[in-house]
């Protein structure tokens, strides 16, 4: 069974867990470096990227992920999980870093606060119509060439909300608050 | 499914606490305090004018907060910000969505405003985190629309133990429904003066349809472990911080400690050397019970 980690120091965790044992996919909760060892992929979940970016630094994790994912170790990152991925953070603090791995540029709460959030069906590459929910959710403004758009608000295709590149899937929304596991599956297939 | 975007869908709101899980929600009075609450790693803040120790204090009537103050820490702070309402008024929670904050408490910290009647959250965007002390109050909070329970515990005290009381008789009284047959809960939800369709879906699930979080009292990183051990989710901290001898520390302290509330050699790291936790009272003593408001 191929064993996947979820980054668990803050927010949904419990719903990407589930989300993954219903794919009969063994879980670890990654809290510490040496949780790392023997996972094939992680998942960064939704939560607020400032808290979890403090807590990647002072639980060590930080320097041995940023490792992994230069050596091109998989991961899969919704909402807070996406700011942390992405190369550049619009409307972030002053001192927000990320692991810059995913070539697009995103703002923080580019959808506005949380009055804003919204549900809404996008059409997702290969998978079909998924309910798309949005909470406080970053804009992917800019996405470089190479990065592949998956959904997109527009039918155009400018819009992007669920992209990837190679072995880092970035993702706008949270599928792990639907009971439709698809983009999950997708993710752990490519494993 | 509709095709056009959809807000103030349940999913969206109770998404948002959803996301808040494993943090710590800080109370603070002004902007300076709302960026050292966001440097320690939290993950939202409440933002009000006193601290429930000052309330309690100074006494006379506690109402939201002044709309100048909730916009200034809006705007210092990219982490979500929350204000609470009186229980009852809802024209504070009006206000409190016009200025577009994320979560609206509805609380017994502020004096009350309806002696019978909560807030008619269903009415709201915007999404409302109120008190509860058992299980039927969490559940008649959720009947009203609210999409995020918290414990009440008793605020201002630095006191954990009326928090861990409601965290305890909550779960003592879901586990009660689980092992309850399907007949017996007619009469639990009469005893529990909450919805029949709610009882029900709690004797399923044995949870909370909402998240469940802790609040009143917490002052140490050791309370947060505790409480987080007992079933909460993620902690609200008032008083605890910024009344503490180290506010920066002590917040980061309690934020490690929600973190990793398992591994005690990370609980005892964090509390070594953090200074005076705040005083605190002994809540035997008080002559104001706030965990007594709402109904």
């Amino acid at each position: 069974m191929v064993r996947v980690g979820v980054l668990a120091l803050q927010g949904d965790v419990r719903e990407h867990r589930e989300m993954l044992e219903s794919l009969e996919v063994e879980v670890v909760s990654v809290k510490r470096p040496e949780d790392l060892r023997d996972i094939r992929g992680i998942i960064f979940p939704g939560g607020e990227s400032t808290a979890i970016a403090h807590l990647l630094r002072s639980s060590g994790l930080k320097d041995p992920l940023s490792e992994l994912i230069q050596q091109g170790f998989p991961v899969f990152g919704t909402c807070a999980g996406l700011i942390l991925l992405s190369r550049e953070i619009l409307d972030g603090r002053a001192d927000q870093w990320s692991f810059g791995a995913l070539d697009v540029a995103v703002r923080r709460n580019g959808y506005g606060r949380q009055i804003a959030s919204f549900e809404v069906p996008v059409e997702v590459d290969g998978i079909g119509q998924v309910e798309a929910v949005f909470i406080r959710a970053p804009k992917i403004e800019q996405a470089a060439n190479e990065v592949t758009v998956l959904a997109s608000l527009d039918k155009d295709g400018t819009h992007p909300v669920l992209v990837r590149n190679g072995n880092l899937w970035g993702c706008s929304f949270h599928p792990e608050l639907t009971t439709d596991s698809r983009i999950h599956d997708a993710f752990v297939q490519s494993l | 499914m509709s095709n056009s975007p959809h807000t103030g869908s349940t999913l969206v709101k109770r998404g948002l606490a959803d996301m808040l899980r494993g943090g710590v929600i800080m109370d603070v009075v002004n902007p300076e305090q709302a960026k050292i609450a966001e440097d320690s790693g939290a993950v939202a803040v409440m933002a009000l004018e006193r601290v429930p120790s000052d309330i309690r204090r100074d006494g006379g009537v506690a109402r939201m907060s002044d709309p100048k103050m909730i916009q200034d820490i809006q705007a210092t702070v990219t982490i979500p910000v929350m204000a609470k309402a009186r229980i009852g008024h809802f024209a504070e929670a009006q206000i409190l969505q016009a200025l577009d904050v994320d979560y609206i408490d509805e609380s017994e910290v502020l004096t009350p405003a309806d002696e019978v009647n909560h807030i008619d959250k269903w009415a709201f965007t915007v999404p409302f985190v109120c008190g509860a002390t058992n299980l039927g109050e969490a559940l008649r909070r959720i009947a009203e629309g609210a999409c995020l329970i918290r414990s009440k515990g008793e605020a201002g005290t630095g006191n954990v133990v009326e928090a861990v009381r409601h965290l305890r008789t909550i779960n003592q009284q879901i586990r009660r429904l689980q092992t309850a047959d399907a007949s017996e809960l007619f009469s639990l939800a009469k005893d529990l003066q909450a919805p029949l369709p709610l009882v029900q879906e709690v004797a399923e699930r044995g949870e909370l349809p909402v998240p469940l979080f802790c609040a009143g009292g917490i002052s140490t990183p050791a309370d947060a472990a505790l409480v987080l051990q007992l079933g909460a989710q993620a902690v609200f901290v008032g008083s605890g911080i910024f009344k503490s001898e180290d506010p920066i520390r002590m917040a980061a302290a309690i934020v490690e400690a929600t973190t990793h509330y398992l591994d005690a050699s990370v609980v005892a790291k964090v509390s070594t050397g953090l200074g005076d936790a705040m005083k605190g009272w002994e809540t035997a003593t008080l002559e104001t019970r706030l965990a007594e408001r709402g109904w």
